[in-house]
């Protein structure tokens, strides 16, 4: 079973069996504008959730990626690497970030679902 | 995501609003806060894009959060000479309807403010010069230059008056079919026109590098000229987001980023601003610094650099030798959307300014290699007639 889940910082996990794809919503890309660089976390790498592993920049600023779970790197998006601007056309679908392979999903629960979500989007602007 | 971005600013009361805030929230721009003023950062078709079209076409801003004033004294030596105390730059031997660009320098030789000024085009000797300064800066600056203008010479802020910069190589043909004048104006010239039915003072100026005029109107006729020159379809709103990457671009400084009270203008990189008679004569405020300066060199200097990977350097990024020693730091950082690649201005130790040497910069605890790169980053298109 697919769920989608998404952060106060703008991330969003979709959790597949054991795997955890994450990316930046289409909101955030709509805040931030036109993405002219992303750097992502090496292949291999145990992060914990709400650590910093990647960095988007738009012409504007950067900003960290935090990841939303805990669990170990098993793949990165080498597209959005080569080709930022995917992130502006494409932020849920193309352009995801990194897959984990999830050891802890606990946190998962904290997040909030898909109108949950838009309903705090909405409240915050 | 990082919480920099993403979070709103609070409403503030105190925010002021240009006579063109309406124009830009009918068409869509976000709003922010910049320098006490509700400004736009960007239209909805973004920066990038209106950066790409304000090289390709035109772009407007509006950028009446600048202040505007007039020096009035009873002939123009007067106060040239008293405004010649102030800054470097030769104002004497302006001619009516010449513009330049200066520095209104502290005790020290650093930077209060940089600013142009204009010798209106009159046939009589009015003794009046116009002043455009930074926003963040105008209260400063005006304190500054009232406490140091000799009796008979007075400053009077023009708060009345919005600004409007077209800019970009259709410019010259969109304002020529409104202002029969403004094509014939040279680069850094100005003179008091009708554009369609609205009195405004033109000057073929801007802070893009591109071709452009700087168009200030009574703050009642903006709107109507804001329409007017959106008329054409060469014609797009740009906002402050492209403005500073145009300006970056074409190497140009932002006040408290690439300048400010410590940075000289000889550190600077705008010597070429401070004429032979100045340097010559001295009679500004730090010339014994900046003359020893021109003399014997700066020991820190303004420089481009290029990040050698795809990862922008921002403002406060360190700077350091290949082998580690500091050398200084970014102050303007970021994409060029023309460039198509990072690009950033910073100061590095002089014995290490030269083209093409490399240097290091911190992003993230990461040291990325980069080079010290001419300015501008993208050639400057400025019309020089005559």
């Amino acid at each position: 079973m697919v769920t989608d889940r998404f952060t106060k910082d703008h991330e969003w996990v979709r959790l597949d069996g054991g795997i955890a794809t994450v990316g930046i919503t289409d909101h955030a890309q709509q805040q931030l504008g036109d993405v002219v660089f992303v750097e992502l976390p090496e292949v291999g790498r145990k992060v914990v959730a709400t650590e910093a592993v990647a960095v988007v920049e738009s012409v504007k600023a950067a900003s960290d990626v935090f990841s939303p779970i805990a669990g170990e790197v098993m793949e990165i998006n080498s597209d959005v690497v080569g080709r930022p601007a995917l992130v502006n056309e494409d932020a849920e679908g193309k352009a995801w970030f990194f897959k984990l392979k999830v050891v802890d999903s606990v946190t998962l629960d904290t997040l909030m679902d898909r109108a949950a979500y838009e309903a705090f989007v909405k409240e915050g602007s | 995501m990082g919480p920099d971005e993403m979070s709103v600013a609070p409403a503030s009361t105190a925010l002021r609003r240009t006579p063109l805030y309406a124009q830009h929230v009918a068409r869509g721009a976000k709003m922010v806060p910049f320098a006490g003023y509700e400004m736009p950062v960007h239209y909805p078709p973004g920066i990038l894009k209106e950066h790409l079209h304000t090289r390709g076409q035109a772009g407007l801003f509006d950028v009446s959060h600048m202040g505007q004033a007039m020096l009035i004294g009873p002939k123009h030596a007067t106060t040239a000479a008293a405004l010649e105390a102030m800054l470097p730059a030769d104002i004497c031997n302006l001619k009516p309807g010449q513009q330049r660009y200066s520095q209104l320098l502290n005790e020290s030789g650093g930077i209060i403010d940089d600013l142009m000024v204009t010798r209106p085009n009159c046939e009589n000797d009015d003794g009046r010069l116009l002043l455009i300064v930074n926003a963040a800066r105008k209260e400063v600056d005006y304190a500054h230059i009232a406490a140091h203008l000799p009796a008979g010479v007075h400053l009077l802020p023009a708060a009345e008056r919005a600004l409007l910069a077209l800019q970009g190589p259709a410019a010259a043909r969109i304002l020529g079919g409104l202002c029969p004048q403004a094509p014939r104006l040279g680069f850094m010239q100005a003179a008091g026109v009708r554009v369609g039915p609205v009195e405004c003072h033109v000057s073929r100026s801007g802070y893009t590098g591109e071709d452009g005029f700087e168009i200030s109107v009574a703050a009642e006729h903006a709107e109507a000229l804001w329409r007017l020159l959106l008329k054409d379809e060469a014609v797009q709103p740009v906002g402050l987001g492209a403005r500073d990457t145009l300006r970056l671009e074409a190497g140009l400084c932002l006040y408290g980023h690439d300048i400010d009270e410590t940075t000289s203008p000889v550190e600077a990189a705008l010597a070429w601003s401070l004429q032979k008679r100045r340097r010559s004569e001295g009679g500004f405020p730090g010339a014994n610094r900046i003359r020893a300066e021109l003399a014997g060199g700066p020991r820190r200097k303004r420089v481009g650099i290029r990040p050698n990977g795809r990862a922008p350097a921002r403002d406060g990024t360190q700077i350091l030798a290949p082998l580690g020693d500091e050398l200084g730091v970014i102050t303007s950082g970021g994409f060029g959307p023309s460039v198509g690649a990072p690009i950033a201005m910073g100061y590095v130790a002089a014995d290490c300014a030269e083209v093409g040497a490399p240097v290091n910069l911190m992003v993230r605890g990461k040291a990325l290699t980069a080079t010290v790169a001419p300015l501008p980053f993208v050639p400057h298109r400025y019309a020089r007639i005559r």
